[in-house]
């Protein structure tokens, strides 16, 4: 499916750094819309075996702030024929998604986003705890009794996809247009000369270029430290589950702040379930009991008749974490150093975007204007992105 | 890591504890530039290594510094706040 490339070329027009879906979705649009071919893709492990692997696969766009909405519709848009220009069946499927609203104050948020998606013209509107029910009879509309249902925020474009088949598909599409990948490739230092980008070393030996792109999630401090930039990013893991493949009972996908539960079922059957980040920094993908039982215990207040059901994996990611939960994308300080970084927890649904918004910024120099507000020097401008309110659980 | 040696309480569960975040120099805000302040308040070394950090027994409400390896995962050395913060120029943990 990849060529395997036995050297490097002493020069490549761009370096992406990480074969993820991001970087490698970076490689295909920058290959198909921008005419850039001579490029190189590194990746120190395989292609998406970071968190593009590790994700639970929402796709969605009901955000809160017009930044994120934006930004994130339009990468829901380009999720549509993804399957078709790549002749690849990524399993696309139109789930609806609903977040619940256990108490007055989270349905207050809900009406808020409601609002905000509505005006953007995106699919979400406030309903009520029967409306819930019909769409899942199962759910104990009590939780228990510990935090009975109010209401939810309905999002009906919500999906989910095969996570591997986007990296595989976009990263064949780049090999196909003669951009290299090399996989087992590690960057070991970044070389700036005069404030520009000269070369990349890599465990493979060194090559120059004047265009680096940053896509490596959770070891972004690490790449920023070779060029010497500082950023708020720091790293949490997060941790998911998935249980042995059920009968399909769940068609929509379900997200509860307040029980700090995500889920959904997949094609095969398994519940595929999230909660909330590990509490403190680590450079580790290590599983947790204590993230098990949290978990379990927390879906069995919403699902009583799951007691017997086995979960069958656990593992984590690690997430790049910013203050205002919003990812920090773009230029930087260092010319022709580019970041497509900070995407914590929610960067999975907006691979088709990030493509597209980082491939233009690498081609021009200039940041897309659907990128600006995650620039990185928003911090500097005390001009943050506040998507707390939106981005996942229990933060 | 599943114990945490409070200075104050001893080796207790690691779940008992919360994490605030690594010890930093709070610069004067009357005198350092807008560029130092934002620094200050955004701006995390977010690279592996040995830090310093604030940590809370929350059943007793104490803070404390602890030494901890972020890649490996282990707690080198704990330290009530007083010794540190003369010695590490701690400001307040972060909220």
């Amino acid at each position: 499916m990849f060529t395997h490339h036995e050297k490097l070329k002493d020069a490549y027009d761009a370096v992406i750094i990480g074969a993820g879906g991001h970087g490698l979705a970076a490689a295909y649009y920058l290959a198909r819309d921008h005419g850039m071919r001579d490029v190189a893709v590194f990746e120190k492990g395989y292609i998406g075996g970071g968190n593009t692997g590790r994700n639970t696969t929402i796709i969605r766009s009901n955000y809160l702030t017009p930044e994120g909405v934006g930004f994130y519709d339009e990468s829901v848009r380009l999720w549509q024929d993804l399957s078709a220009e790549f002749d690849l069946n990524l399993f696309y499927s139109t789930r609806g998604h609903f977040t619940l609203a256990h108490t007055d104050s989270a349905m207050r948020t809900m009406r808020w986003r409601a609002e905000v998606n509505k005006h953007f013209g995106v699919r979400s509107e406030v309903v009520d705890a029967d409306f819930v029910r019909r769409f899942i009879p199962m759910l104990d509309l009590q939780c228990g009794g510990h935090a009975p249902i109010q209401g939810a925020l309905y999002h009906e474009p919500g999906a989910i996809a095969r996570h591997d088949a986007v990296a595989w598909g976009y990263g064949r599409g780049a090999d196909r247009r003669g951009v290299e990948i090399h996989q087992q490739t590690e960057v070991t230092g970044i070389q700036v000369k005069g404030g520009r980008v000269a070369g990349v070393e890599t465990t493979r030996g060194a090559i120059s270029t004047p265009r680096v792109l940053c896509a490596v999630a959770g070891f972004t401090p690490r790449l920023l430290d070779m060029v010497g930039l500082r950023s708020p990013i720091y790293i949490h893991p997060l941790q998911a589950m998935v249980s042995e493949p059920l009968k399909p009972w769940l068609d929509p996908i379900l997200v509860s702040g307040s029980l700090h539960v995500y889920v959904s079922q997949t094609a095969r059957g398994e519940l595929v379930m999230g909660a909330s980040l590990d509490p403190y920094e680590l450079h580790q993908t290590r599983s947790t009991l204590d993230f098990a039982e949290g978990l379990a215990a927390h879906m069995l207040d919403m699902f009583p008749f799951l007691s017997e059901v086995k979960v069958n994996r656990q593992w984590a990611g690690l997430a790049d974490m910013t203050p205002d939960f919003a990812p920090i994308m773009g230029t930087t300080p260092v010319e022709g150093f580019f970041i497509d970084a900070g995407w914590g927890t929610w960067g999975f649904k907006a691979t088709p975007v990030c493509g597209k918004t980082m491939s233009h910024t690498v081609a021009t120099g200039n940041n897309h204007p659907l990128i600006e507000g995650f620039s990185l020097d928003r911090f500097s401008r005390f001009r943050l992105t506040g998507e707390k309110g939106a981005a996942s659980v229990g933060h | 890591m599943k114990l945490i040696v409070c200075p104050l309480n001893g080796a207790r569960p690691a779940a008992e504890f919360f994490y605030g975040g690594e010890v930093r120099q709070m610069p004067d805000p009357a005198a350092c530039s807008d560029a130092e302040w934002s620094d200050y308040v955004f701006n995390r070394s977010g690279s592996p290594g040995r830090k310093y950090e604030w940590w809370c027994h929350t059943p007793s409400g104490h803070w404390f510094i602890a030494l901890r390896d972020t890649a490996a995962d282990v707690i080198l050395e704990t330290m009530p706040a007083e010794a540190a913060r003369g010695a590490l120029g701690a400001s307040e943990p972060r909220s």
